[in-house]
């Protein structure tokens, strides 16, 4: 049986690939997810945001209270030299290359075209076999319109795209009006795959201190129908490669994602709940399912139900919740 | 060859060739000194290489005293060793320094001279320290400009190897040490040249070695030990010609001759200036300039090597035309005939003329005089009044100059208005405040004229005494000439006035020339700047006919993410519109220096700054002002007009910048100041303060309990009272069956807040309908200055609470108690204070206070206003501060002087029990004073013997009269830092809690001393990045209050006000009302650990949670009930150490300069973590009950 995929060029020898998440931070946890069958696996997010207030924060609490007092001209030792970039990121990346077989994908989220670029190199410099732009962002602008936002990502690709050789993935959330022609645009803007979809962590209300919390909320298996929706539409309508992610938390999550059309399926939230043995009992459990049903490989099952492919093309547009609303009785 | 031409300070300029020539540095922080240790520190943790191709070893001791101790030790190992110090630390040395002189021991002391501790202490430059330590046997080599510093470093090195005798190498604190110069430095080649390698060898073979055995140190006795004496004469004949030998090589070296005594003037002067240090240069341009412009017959003799002090060069340096001599000392000698260098050059003129070589054929008239103590201005109009007394034919001698003695008229008159400086000299100055990171702008400034062309300068920053809003002026020289104006400046070309608030307070145009630039930071636009100027300045800026420019530099702060720190844009602003360079350039080389100065940080922090410079230009704009005076606002009386006389008359001067006006007559003779003088001064130093919400409220008091400046007040008061409260006064009901029916009110002193927001942190109540609002949230000032200050005056005229009816041990309880001490200078958000502030109200009417040298002794002690105060019966804590090492010792003695008049007091009474009555005296004796009831019960009594007594003329009655109040309970504290406690002054502690006398310890424990900026103390934790600790520190906190413990008779606690309040409340109490010796630690955090202050309470918190910073408390008098003395008052940590340590950039930064290394130390800090927690519940849980034992 051929569980191979190809993914933005890499040959993976199955579809699972753990996604962005904590248990990428450490040589060792990724050795155990390679160890478990992993086929790459895409590092937690290097955000820019995080590097330029780490660095603001340095400037400004070793400056603080300094050249006020005549006693106390300063209060930290002079230091020549401070690692302030990702270095971190980028040394883990290059050890990395060196611990595992399987290709590393990097992650950035990015807020300043110039970061964005910059991280990108340096993550191609360090040996990243490829890189996953994580972009989000929320719009609270009121004269921000939806199609300046959108440029924004078009650029940002556009720009990520001429400064690197390695494939870049664009993982994005599912707030467009027209999702469609957003991916459309980043497949003409160079994106080698799109990853549907980010994840946004939801605000929530601690009524103890009346505080307003943001905390990881693991996903659902019923988010994945969002991203199944998706992959099915723009599975053969764009160039770019499919992953999905979100809610992916069995075998047979795996082997929907495969026939909507995805290249390959990111799991995050099932390994952080179960550990990295999980994706040995996903490969496994897609192997079984697929001799169960006779497919030889996952290039035959691929797009196999995708909205081109399948016999019910309107069940993925307004009809969907048409008929979903008709069959609805209400219990009485 | 070709040197880099540099701009840096003295310290710098010492410490650079001290660690290149050495190969161990043993050091202690000591203000004006510590710059050089911390760079000896930072250097080698950089793994900088001396001129062997070493790393030198650089240790931190425990004291000066300590560090003298360990220099010795490796001297007589046969290092090369140095040290760094000043005042009361080279004190501390004079013990060591006899011994390494007298075994004849070559090394090199740097010293940054500094006051000594008399009447006061101070922190700033004179002679007082080094004169002190002229009969130890050291050679004394005096540097005065920065170039000197750097080039006499580097002779004492040289010539101690040849002479064998230790050198004291020193220059003047602050005006040498801090002031940034531009110089050429010597190279490491240089530095190597000059010393002999061979001189090396030899010093290192007179080391101590078993492999080649001898002893050294022995005892000797009345045969010998006089001869022993006089066997180093020969060395100290040799001295100063090695010395001057070494100048010479030096000046073929680097064209830069110097001699023992260096003569300027003229050649056939007849009125000669004797002097040594930073003031010589001073004196050399007036010289200069009076020989040129009038022919003055004048001349200097600069003083290089102080000892051995050489006859026979001093009288070579004297012209044969000499006819009267003034020799000026910056130090004083009460009770001498003269001061040091004046006896000096006496005996030396004595010795010549009673030879038969007499230099003259008359002895000149010769006068000495003082000059300069602490820093005090000494300029051309002062050198000038010297030379004009000489003129005179009976002049003054013993005279001073600078001040005005109207008390026994020592003092030499001088015209302010001589000054010497021509045009060359571009002179600027610049107010700002510390947070404004004007002083930083200006070194940078310096960096780029000094180093990017061919200009000389200088640059000087003045701060005031405040750690809070503090004000700084920097005085900003260039010029094509070398700068000998040691001197602050009195008449600039360009003035930069960075807070528009300060127009208020200071005359910043005072020094402003006709024509000169005034550059303005205004919140106003250019259009409405010119009618907001007070009066006086638009009138300044008229009739000298300035160009005025403004900028919004808060505007363009925000604008690009810079905050308030408008250091690039205020620089970006003088370079544009000064014309030192072309404006192109300038720009660029501003961005250059941004580069160098912000890219270790970052570059994001660089392009900040970029936009910064380049959003500068955009909102700079020059004023078109009308030639009228529009204006009619007034400046705002300096005190109010209620202040009492001394305030008004003598602290005022000072607040204003005036005070070297003050006059000897209006100063204490005894160091002695009224208490309770910072309510005088109102500082206005917040933009925003915290306003009350009493609806919100639920009157919990932590916002007062928590106020590092006593600026949120609480009162509970009769209803009838509100009758004339003015209209904006807030009151609601008061909660709590204790106090039915009565009114609350929590009112902010606004003009005394420093805004530091710590009260919002803690504030628990949150607005129903609006849930970011609190019970106080913070709102703009000034709206609200004028109504809150008239709230204000009304809320304190409300009657105090009784205290006899209040529950104490509450957080509600405690913050009805009167603050004793009050709008202190201490840091904004300082988490010291609230500790203070705290014993203050709980026992402040009867304690007295002794205070180690450090934050506390400066926010507690320093001038022009203190915050010690007094309540409304008169009573208050009565305050003093010895020194930092014996701290311990000097409340030991308030205690033993406490219990003398005690014991005296009731010995007098009982046998005066006739006369004033048995029950009385029965009363007296036998009263339990251990709550208010039974004080108050007690001063009753106490007024009643008074009464008795008054009008007894017998002995016994008037010495009962004068110690009766000794036999109401007083409560000995003994406060400071951990720097005291854990290091200086840990031997007096310990020895102060073995006595088992009443005595209460309260350590504020910063981990770090803080006063001096930041040096790691046992208390430092592991891993925390600190100065002397750079790369993190590697040992773990001494455990201070387990070493306490384990005398079983001292009550120990360890508190910290924001994990537990109601805690920290009752062991203070506690360990007041326990009759023996009381420590407590309170867990203190500072800017110094790079947190944000307003959460200081957050960090408090987490070093709870981790287990870093146990709870407990230890009561002997649980032993005696059969119960178990130690009470663990907080959890098992619920959080890791990094959890704790990371949310400070004190172990953060430590993550960004040395990853590994953080890693490690932060694995072995939790190990001690969890270790301690483990050992410490241990503990807590042993049975002690009488069946156990």
């Amino acid at each position: 049986m051929d569980l191979t995929t190809k993914y933005m060029g890499l040959e993976l020898k199955n579809p699972i690939v753990p996604g962005a998440s904590p248990l990428s931070q450490t040589v060792d946890s990724v050795k155990r997810l390679e160890d478990e069958g992993a086929s790459a696996i895409v590092l937690y997010s290097l955000f820019e945001e995080q590097l330029s207030h780490d660095q603001g924060e340095l400037d400004h609490y070793l400056s603080f209270g300094a050249e006020s007092f005549a006693e106390a001209v300063n209060y930290f030792p002079s230091v020549e030299e401070f690692k302030t970039g990702p270095v971190e990121y980028l040394e883990h990346i290059a050890n990395l290359k060196k611990a595992v077989g399987i290709p590393v994908i990097g992650s950035l989220n990015g807020v300043s075209k110039g970061g964005w670029v910059e991280y990108a190199q340096n993550m191609e410099q360090a040996g990243a076999d490829a890189i996953e732009l994580n972009i989000y962002y929320v719009a609270t602008n009121p004269d921000l319109s939806g199609s300046e936002v959108e440029a924004m990502y078009i650029d940002t690709i556009k720009a990520i795209k001429e400064k690197v050789k390695i494939p870049v993935a664009v993982k994005i959330g599912p707030y467009f009006t027209s999702i469609s022609n957003m991916a459309k645009k980043m497949d003409e803007a160079g994106a080698d795959a799109l990853v549907l979809f980010n994840r946004f962590y939801q605000p929530d209300f601690n009524l103890d201190d009346l505080s307003v919390e943001s905390n990881l909320m693991l996903s659902s298996n019923w988010e994945l129908r969002l991203p199944l929706r998706w992959i099915s539409i723009l599975y053969g309508n764009v160039k770019a490669n499919l992953a999905a992610t979100s809610g992916v938390h069995n075998s047979l999550d795996v082997v929907k994602t495969v026939m909507a059309g995805a290249d390959i399926t990111q799991v995050a939230s099932a390994l952080l709940l179960e550990g990295s043995g999980k994706v040995n009992s996903l490969i496994k459990g897609v192997a079984e399912w697929m001799e169960e049903k006779e497919y030889s490989s996952i290039s035959q099952m691929k797009g196999s139900m995708s909205q081109k492919s399948c016999s019910e093309p309107a069940a993925f547009e307004r009809a969907n919740y048409m008929k979903m609303l008709n069959s609805y009785k209400p219990q009485i | 060859m070709e040197r880099k031409k540099i701009t840096i300070d003295g310290n710098e300029a010492a410490a650079y060739v001290a660690f290149n020539a050495s190969e161990v540095i043993a050091i202690y922080p000591i203000t004006p000194s510590s710059g050089m240790g911390e760079m000896s520190d930072a250097w080698a943790a950089a793994g900088k290489k001396n001129i062997w191709g070493t790393i030198p070893s650089v240790s931190e001791l425990q004291s000066e005293g300590g560090a003298s101790g360990a220099v010795h030790g490796a001297l007589q190992s046969g290092s090369l060793t140095t040290t760094f110090t000043a005042s009361q630390g080279l004190l501390l040395m004079i013990p060591n320094m006899y011994k390494i002189a007298g075994e004849l021991t070559s090394a090199v002391f740097h010293v940054s001279a500094r006051s000594i501790a008399a009447q006061a202490l101070s922190i700033f430059g004179d002679h007082s320290d080094v004169m002190a330590t002229r009969q130890t046997g050291f050679a004394m080599l005096c540097s005065g400009a920065i170039q000197e510093v750097m080039d006499f470093a580097a002779i004492s090195h040289k010539a101690t190897l040849e002479a064998r005798i230790p050198f004291l190498h020193f220059f003047d604190g602050f005006r040498s040490s801090h002031e940034v110069g531009k110089i050429e430095q010597l190279t490491q080649e240089d530095i190597k040249s000059l010393i002999d390698d061979d001189k090396v060898q030899e010093h290192r073979k007179r080391a101590l070695s078993p492999d080649n055995p001898f002893i050294r140190g022995t005892a000797q006795n009345p045969d010998v030990y006089f001869q022993g004496r006089e066997t180093v004469n020969r060395f100290y004949d040799a001295c100063p010609e090695i010395v001057q030998k070494s100048m010479d090589q030096f000046a073929k070296l680097t064209g830069r001759q110097y001699n023992l005594f260096d003569y300027y003037g003229a050649e056939d002067a007849k009125h000669i200036v004797v002097m040594m240090g930073s003031g010589a240069e001073t004196a050399e341009e007036t010289v200069e300039y009076l020989t040129k412009q009038t022919g003055e017959k004048i001349g200097l003799v600069k003083v290089r090597l102080y000892r051995p002090f050489s006859i026979k060069h001093l009288m070579e340096a004297f012209p044969a035309t000499t006819e009267k001599i003034a020799v000026l000392d910056r130090t004083k000698e009460p009770g001498a005939t003269g001061e040091p260098l004046y006896l000096d050059v006496v005996s030396a003129l004595v010795d010549n003329m009673s030879s038969d070589n007499a230099k003259f054929a008359k002895m000149p008239k010769i006068i000495g005089g003082r000059y300069g103590l602490s820093s005090k201005e000494f300029t051309p109009a002062m050198v000038k009044a010297v030379y004009d007394e000489l003129k005179k034919d009976a002049p003054k001698n013993g005279f001073t100059v600078g001040i005005n003695d109207d008390v026994t008229h020592t003092s030499l008159e001088f015209d302010n208005s001589f000054t010497t400086i021509g045009n060359d000299v571009f002179q600027g100055l610049f107010y700002g405040l510390g947070s404004d990171g004007t002083v930083g702008a200006n070194k940078n400034s310096i960096k780029i004229i000094g180093e990017e062309t061919d200009n000389y300068a200088q640059g000087y920053f003045v701060y005031d005494s405040k750690k809070s809003g503090s004000t700084t002026v920097s005085h900003l020289r260039f010029g094509e000439k070398e700068i000998k104006s040691t001197y602050l400046i009195q008449s600039s070309k360009f003035v930069g006035c960075h807070q528009f608030g300060l127009l208020e307070t200071f005359d910043v145009l005072e020094t402003m020339q006709e024509g000169g630039t005034f550059l303005l930071n205004s919140p106003y636009s250019k259009d409405e700047t010119w009618n907001h100027l007070p009066k006086t300045v638009q009138e300044s800026i008229i009739t000298k006919k300035l160009k005025f420019y403004v900028i919004d530099g808060y505007a363009v702060g925000k604008k690009t993410g810079m905050g308030t720190r408008i250091n690039t844009i205020m620089q970006t602003c003088f370079f544009y519109i000064s014309n030192i360079l072309p404006q192109d350039e300038a720009i660029e080389k501003i961005k250059g220096a941004i580069k160098k100065t912000y890219s270790v940080k970052g570059d994001e922090i660089v392009q900040k700054n970029y936009a910064a410079v380049d959003e500068t230009i955009a909102n700079l704009f020059e004023v078109n002002y009308p030639s009228e005076i529009t204006s009619t606002i007034e400046k705002p009386p300096v005190v109010p007009a209620n202040a009492p006389d001394f305030v008004k008359e003598t602290l005022a001067l000072m607040i204003k910048g005036k005070g070297d006006d003050v006059s000897v007559s209006q100063m204490p003779v005894d160091g002695t100041f009224p208490s309770a003088t910072t309510q005088w001064e109102k500082r206005n130093v917040a933009l925003e303060v915290p306003a009350w919400d009493e609806e919100t409220c639920i009157q919990c008091g932590k916002c007062a309990l928590v106020c590092p400046h006593a600026a949120i007040r609480i009162k509970v008061y009769g209803e009838e009272l509100l009758a004339s409260a003015p209209e904006t006064f807030k009151h609601t009901e008061a909660k709590g069956k204790e106090f039915a029916g009565m009114k609350y009110t929590i009112q902010t002193a606004v003009e005394d807040c420093t805004g530091c927001g710590i009260c919002i942190d803690v504030c628990p109540a949150k607005n129903k309908s609006e849930v970011k609002l609190k019970a106080i949230n913070m709102v703009e000032q000034l709206p609200i200055r004028e109504q809150e200050r008239v709230n204000y005056d009304f809320f304190l005229n409300i009657p105090e609470f009784d205290r006899t009816k209040l529950k104490l041990n509450t957080v509600k309880g405690s913050q009805l108690l009167e603050p004793l001490f009050e709008y202190s200078g201490a840091c904004a958000g300082c988490g010291e204070t609230p500790y203070v502030k705290l014993v203050s109200q709980l026992f402040g009417d009867r304690t007295i206070i002794a205070n180690a040298t450090g934050c506390s002794s400066i926010y507690g002690g320093n001038l022009p206003t203190t915050p010690w105060a007094v309540n409304g019966d008169g009573r208050g804590p009565a305050w003093s501060n010895s020194l930092f090492e014996d701290n311990a010792e000097f409340g030991f003695g308030f205690r033993l002087s406490i219990d003398k008049h005690n014991e005296y007091a009731k010995e007098l009474l009982v046998s005066l029990a006739g006369t004033v009555g048995e029950d009385l005296v029965d009363g007296i004796l036998n009263a339990d004073q251990s709550d208010e009831v039974g004080i108050l019960e007690q001063r009753e009594r106490i007024a009643a013997l008074k009464d008795k007594l008054s009008g007894n003329n017998s002995a016994d009655a008037k010495h009962l009269l004068s110690l009766a109040d000794y036999l109401v309970k007083k409560s000995v504290w003994i406060m400071g830092g951990d720097g005291w406690a854990y290091d200086i002054g840990y031997g007096g502690l310990d020895h102060v809690i073995a006595s088992g006398k009443n005595i209460n310890i309260l350590v504020m424990d910063t981990e770090v001393y803080s006063n001096t900026g930041g040096q790691m103390s046992k208390a430092t934790p592991t891993g925390a990045v600190a100065k002397f600790a750079a790369g993190g520190k590697p040992t773990g906190k001494k455990d201070l209050s387990m070493m306490a413990m384990s005398y079983g008779n001292v009550y120990v606690a360890k508190i910290a006000m924001g994990a537990n309040d109601v805690q920290t409340i009752r062991a203070i109490m506690e360990a007041e009302a326990y009759d023996g010796p009381s420590l407590i630690i309170a867990y203190s955090h500072c800017i110094a650990h790079g947190i944000d202050m307003s959460k200081g309470l957050q960090n408090q918190k987490a070093a709870v949670e981790s287990g870093h910073w146990p709870l407990f408390r230890f009561n002997p008098d649980l032993l005696d009930m059969g119960k178990n003395p130690l009470k663990l008052d907080s959890k098992a940590p619920t959080i890791s150490f990094a959890d704790f340590a990371y949310k400070e950039n004190r172990f953060k930064m430590l993550t960004k300069s040395h990853p590994e290394e953080a890693k490690q130390l932060l694995t072995i800090a939790q190990k001690e973590v969890t270790k301690k927690w483990a050992y410490y519940e241990q503990l807590a849980k042993l049975e002690y009950s009488e069946n156990e034992k």
